[in-house]
């Protein structure tokens, strides 16, 4: 297989438990040596380099979170740094401007230890040790896997937040296909160490390469397909009577709920001037 | 080991002594560990000041409380099962309270909801369950017992032990070995022994 | 009997009882240390502790003697040897206990084998492998005592002397100095056994 990915980009691996993702994301940060083959990093070998001088500039974030249960939170986040021997007054500023970033009032949190957390703020404990160093490449392997649904779409929006304002190239694995349809620039889809495909989330939903694609995505399910598309891109031009206004950014999702909801037809509005009009019919044309 | 083979019968005369010191003083120990370690499962707040009692006697060194016990009482069996018999009080009653305090509650509340009395479920229920741990706790006593009742061979008690001491007065190690050897060797054939009841135990228990 | 030859025989049994109890944590820690790494290792060292725990302390003591003769060296050497099980058999159980996810996240960190081991591993299994060493100091304690039947002297003298030549002074200084020595190391053990819990 060849994977060429994006500097800054959000990469999904996405498959079925057992189907090698977890095991290509080590292979990133030189945890397991393939057996053929190279990962290169800015086109330098990983093989070739220091594991742990490596290991040191790449975040690293694990389903069972793996916090150090001997440390304070505050000492967690700092393992890295004390590796790189950054003094002492710029690590503990890095510290609490990490708790602060993730959410975590550094007042309240730096000096408690992790089984005084919560399942959620382990993980974020987690996220702002594998990201105290700037790491070039952050690896994140089933990051939300134990954490409550609830809770997961709210970590996920942060997380989300956290790594677009760092410029991080992530390499997240999940086998949720909603996560990954959620946080990916691109979604690489794996069955039996062998990439099915890899592509954006749009282009896997409405072409998937393979049938076990299509199966895995569900991509004949429609509802999660119109989420990914916006009314203003659908809607029919003319002048409307309707009542009813809908933007032109909400999702035919939305749509699709209020027209089965009892109107017939909904006004697209673009920076508040009607664009066009939004049926049933429409809806089914977008999905074909 | 030549001492040994040729004094056998002696040595399997000795082992008999050495083996009632140990029944008799765990048998003793039994009967009163067994409601105080049922006891302090079932109201845990009393643990630590009977824990903490049988403690203190388990942490004093046994040839001092033997010593003690001799001064008073008088040489021969008698004392050095009581010596046994309070030494084997802190594993027996930790280990029974723990036992005890392991059974699964839903399992007990099952046999209330099946209208077992409080004695029925007792025996049917949480010793059953509790029986692998018990039999640890017999096994690590017994241990114990084998290796204190050594110390009767000092004190007029027989056993083993008296082997040992006869040959170290005499400095005469074939004669201290014939004692040691089969001591040791008893020990570990109890420690086999329950073991293997232990793992029979946990198969019915699951 | 004086003060002077009570302190001579008291410092002499807490030398041969910490001596035993050093020695027994030098083998016993990397005992078990490479048993709970290496799986070949696991039964083998499992086993061969197991039958160190079960002997009596007094044979152990004796059994020395064919090998080292009488005196300080034979119980040095038994004492050691019974410190070894409840050590080696808990840091087996202390290093098996570290999560993975800890190691791997300490690995995936960046840090080297020594570190791993240095922050990691070991702060995360001491608590554990200081209970084994709990329990081999209350045992050395005890079979400290009967080291004066093969001539090693210590407290032990201060009983057998009291009860052979009924010397009832003798025999409660003995009993008493040996009770405040055990339950003194016992109750400081315990409090930093308990410090140790409160930290994680």
């Amino acid at each position: 297989m060849t994977l060429d990915v994006q500097g800054g980009s959000f990469t999904v691996l996405l498959g079925p438990s057992g189907c090698g993702k977890s095991t290509l994301l080590r292979t990133v940060n030189a945890l397991v040596k393939p057996q053929s083959g190279r990962v290169t990093i800015d086109g330098n070998d990983v093989a070739e380099a220091d594991g742990t001088q490596l290991r040191r500039g790449i975040g690293y974030v694990i389903q069972a979170v793996g916090l150090f249960s001997h440390m304070t939170v505050g000492e967690n986040i700092a393992v890295v740094p004390s590796l790189l021997h950054w003094d002492r007054a710029r690590t503990a500023e890095r510290v609490d401007e990490l708790l602060e970033l993730t959410g975590l009032p550094p007042d309240r949190y730096r000096d408690r230890y992790p089984r005084e957390l919560s399942g959620g703020e382990q993980q974020r404990v987690g996220v702002a040790r594998a990201i105290a160093a700037e790491p070039r490449v952050l690896l994140m392997d089933e990051p939300f896997g134990a954490v409550d649904a609830i809770l997961r779409a709210g970590l996920q929006d942060e997380m989300l937040r956290i790594v677009r304002s760092l410029k991080t190239t992530v390499l997240f694995v999940t086998h949720d296909v909603d996560e990954a349809l959620r946080l990916a620039d691109r979604i690489v889809v794996m069955r039996q160490g062998r990439v099915e495909q890899y592509d954006t989330p749009l282009q896997i939903l409405t072409k998937p390469a393979t049938p076990f694609v299509a199966q895995l995505l569900g991509a004949d399910d429609a509802l999660r397909r119109l989420s990914l598309m916006c009314a203003g891109d659908a809607a029919a031009a003319g002048q409307s009577t309707a009542p009813e206004t809908i933007a032109a950014d909400a999702s035919l999702r939305d749509a699709l709920n209020r027209l089965l909801g009892g109107v017939t037809r909904l006004s697209v509005v673009r920076d508040g001037a009607p664009i066009g009009t939004l049926g049933l019919e429409e809806i089914r044309k977008a999905l074909q | 080991m030549s001492y040994l083979m040729k004094h056998l019968p002696h040595i399997g005369g000795l082992t008999l002594q050495h083996l009632a010191l140990v029944g008799t003083g765990l048998a003793i120990a039994l009967l009163i560990a067994v409601p105080l370690g049922v006891f302090t499962a079932r109201t845990p707040r009393y643990g630590p000041p009977v824990f903490g009692l049988a403690g203190v006697v388990y942490t004093i060194p046994s040839l001092a409380l033997l010593a003690v016990a001799v001064k008073y009482l008088g040489l021969g069996f008698w004392p050095v099962v009581l010596v046994l018999a309070a030494y084997a009080q802190f594993i027996l009653i930790r280990n029974i309270a723990a036992a005890i305090a392991g059974v699964p509650a839903a399992q007990i509340d099952a046999a209330k909801g099946l209208g077992l009395s409080g004695w029925q479920r007792f025996t049917r229920v949480e010793i059953p369950l509790a029986a692998p741990a018990l039999l640890g706790a017999l096994r690590l006593t017994t241990i114990a017992l084998i290796a204190i009742a050594t110390l009767g061979g000092y004190v007029g008690a027989g056993g083993l032990g008296s082997e040992i001491f006869f040959g170290l007065q005499r400095q005469y190690i074939e004669e201290t070995l014939a004692g040691s050897i089969p001591a040791a060797v008893l020990a570990i054939l109890a420690d086999a022994f329950f073991r293997t009841l232990e793992r029979a135990a946990l198969r019915k228990s699951g | 009997m004086t003060w002077d030859d009570l302190l001579l025989h008291a410092r002499a049994y807490v030398a041969l009882a910490s001596a035993a109890l050093a020695l027994g944590m030098l083998a016993g820690i990397p005992l078990g240390a490479a048993s709970s790494h290496v799986r070949a290792l696991r039964t083998p060292v499992l086993t061969l502790v197991n039958i160190g725990r079960v002997v009596p302390s007094l044979a152990m003591l004796t059994f020395m003697v064919p090998l080292f003769g009488l005196g300080f060296r034979p119980a040095l050497a038994a004492l050691a040897l019974l410190a070894i099980p409840p050590i080696a058999i808990n840091a087996d159980l202390a290093f098996r206990g570290v999560p993975a996810a800890a190691l791997d996240a300490a690995a995936g960190m960046g840090m080297t084998r020594t570190q791993r081991f240095a922050r990691v591993e070991w702060p995360l299994a001491f608590p554990l492998l200081f209970t084994g060493v709990r329990t081999a100091a209350t045992e050395v304690i005890a079979s400290a005592v009967l080291a004066a039947f093969i001539g090693a002297g210590g407290l032990g003298e201060y009983v057998t002397t009291g009860l052979q030549a009924d010397q009832p002074k003798w025999l409660w200084t003995g009993v008493a100095a040996i009770a405040v020595i055990a339950l003194a190391v016992e109750f400081a053990l315990a409090f930093t056994q308990r410090r140790l819990e409160k930290g994680r």
